[in-house]
């Protein structure tokens, strides 16, 4: 019979702490500036110049066609090549808003394309600017509409964020791998950090469940 | 309609998925048996690196090459069986070992304490060392020098310890996954130093003139060793005594020579 040791890997649990707050530190950031990307692109889509639809539409295809650990590599190694020098912990970030930006832009414009032609016209009669008309009228049912989508993204990106370890950002995973590399107990650290991920990706469902009517789209 | 499951339900199923894993991966307690299933199958398992030339690397024909994969070859030819290698990590090798993905571990594989804890190691095969390397703009003459700069390591590999024992405080050490990314890192400017195998240095050193590297500190002198999983002491001794063959017939002193470019030199064993 195999013996588990569990106290041998929460022995470490400072180790663990930290990485938990950089895995949450990633998501809040790359979750408020990647959604918000994500409705400026919806938005060049949909209403662009055509030479910005054009860049908006290579930016989010290029993205959502490319797997997210080689755009993290290309960030962290390949930039040196031009000069550009980022920390691991910027090129996570960077990375996660980047991917994030491209998936929230076409569930967005999905949400967007759906508003009743009659809305806008309503709107426009009485009125109100073009920019009026998108913030006020368009894009909050809009984000009601795909919420759940956007909220679904958003927990993926989180869960994605365990690759950042592979450029020395000190997240979770990169915790559970470094304490696994020390104490071989692969079985304990991997499953507190599926434990982890689950509490974590559960809580962070609910709370954007519950935050989106209250301060993003309104009831 | 169909409702999505409560977050209560959600929990109890994963608590018992949790709770029946360890009944799924019971095992009846093998009894040296490693050896006897080896000739029985007539192929043998061994991990081997892919990541540290000279040891164990790839080439253009993809091909797995290096001491460490004629060490292997050599171990399967003399117990005449047929040879099977997996590429592994750093990270990885003592769990393949573990969970019995590889019958051996012949993969850089240095000797301590944390290690005899949970595998066995056979007599030293080949020799090794590791230092930390760096550019000669750098002036890194005494473990305190590192202090307030940036060192590259793989984690789980002999240099993230020795660094972790020698680093004053205020050293910000870099782990990555493998001896690419560690390498990496540090040809892309993003650590300054980088903690490596002498062999792995000298390799990067010989393809990349341009990029301004040199010995600065050393780590630990550590022979490799075959890792076997714990317990297995049959293949232990078997594979010692072919140890000790190729070193006496001087088989072991042309793969030096071929892959380091120097004699084995005195091996502990």
């Amino acid at each position: 019979m195999i013996a588990f040791d569990f106290a041998a890997v929460l022995a470490d649990w400072p180790l663990l702490a930290r990485g938990v707050g950089a895995t949450l530190a990633l998501t809040a950031v790359s979750a408020s500036v990647g959604v918000a990307l994500g409705v400026g692109c919806a938005w060049a889509r949909l209403h662009g110049t055509p030479w910005l639809k054009a860049v908006v539409g290579a930016y989010v295809e290029l993205i959502r066609n490319t797997p997210f650990i080689v755009q993290l590599f290309f960030l962290f190694f390949g930039l040196p090549g031009i000069g550009v020098r980022l920390t691991p912990e910027w090129a996570s970030v960077l990375a996660m808003v980047v991917n994030l930006g491209a998936y929230a832009a076409e569930i967005v414009r999905a949400g967007i394309k759906t508003t009743p032609r009659g809305q806008i016209e309503a709107a426009r009669s009485l009125a109100l600017t073009e920019l009026q008309v998108f913030t006020r009228v368009v894009l909050p049912p809009a984000l009601k509409r795909v919420w759940p989508a956007l909220v679904s993204q958003i927990v993926i990106v989180m869960l994605g964020s365990a690759v950042c370890g592979q450029i020395s950002t000190p997240e979770l995973s990169y915790a559970a791998n470094l304490i696994q590399s020390r104490n071989f107990r692969a079985f304990e650290s991997f499953i507190v950090a599926t434990a982890v991920y689950l509490a974590l990706a559960i809580a962070l469902r609910r709370l954007l469940n519950w935050a989106g009517p209250r301060f993003v789209f309104g009831r | 309609m169909h409702q999505p499951p409560t977050l209560k339900a959600v929990f109890r199923r994963t608590l018992l998925a949790f709770a029946l894993a360890p009944a799924l991966l019971w095992q009846p307690a093998a009894a040296q048996t490693a050896l006897d299933d080896v000739l029985a199958k007539k192929t043998i398992t061994i991990a081997i690196p892919t990541d540290s030339a000279p040891y164990g690397f790839v080439g253009t024909d993809l091909v797995p090459q290096g001491l460490d994969v004629e060490m292997a070859q050599l171990i399967a030819a003399k117990l005449g069986v047929k040879v099977e290698l997996v590429p592994v990590t750093s990270a990885n090798r003592v769990p393949y070992l573990q969970t019995k993905k590889a019958d051996l571990v012949i993969s850089t594989l240095g000797k301590n304490p944390d290690r005899e804890k949970v595998i066995d190691f056979t007599i030293a095969y080949s020799p090794f060392f590791q230092a930390i390397f760096g550019p000669k703009t750098l002036v890194v003459k005494t473990p305190a020098d590192l202090a307030g700069k940036t060192v590259g390591v793989t984690r789980g590999a002999m240099e993230d310890q020795e660094v972790g024992k020698i680093a004053p405080p205020g050293v910000d050490i870099k782990r990555f996954e493998d001896m690419n990314g560690t390498v990496s890192a540090y040809a892309a400017g993003q650590v300054q130093l980088m903690g490596v195998g002498a062999s792995v240095a000298g390799n990067f050193m010989a393809k990349n003139p341009q990029v301004s590297t040199e010995f600065k500190l050393l780590l630990k002198d550590s022979p490799n060793f075959i890792g076997v999983a714990k317990g297995e002491d049959k293949l232990r001794l078997k594979v010692n005594d072919i140890i000790l063959d190729a070193k006496k017939s001087g088989e072991l002193n042309k793969l030096a020579l071929k892959w380091l470019g120097r004699p084995l030199g005195d091996l502990p064993s």
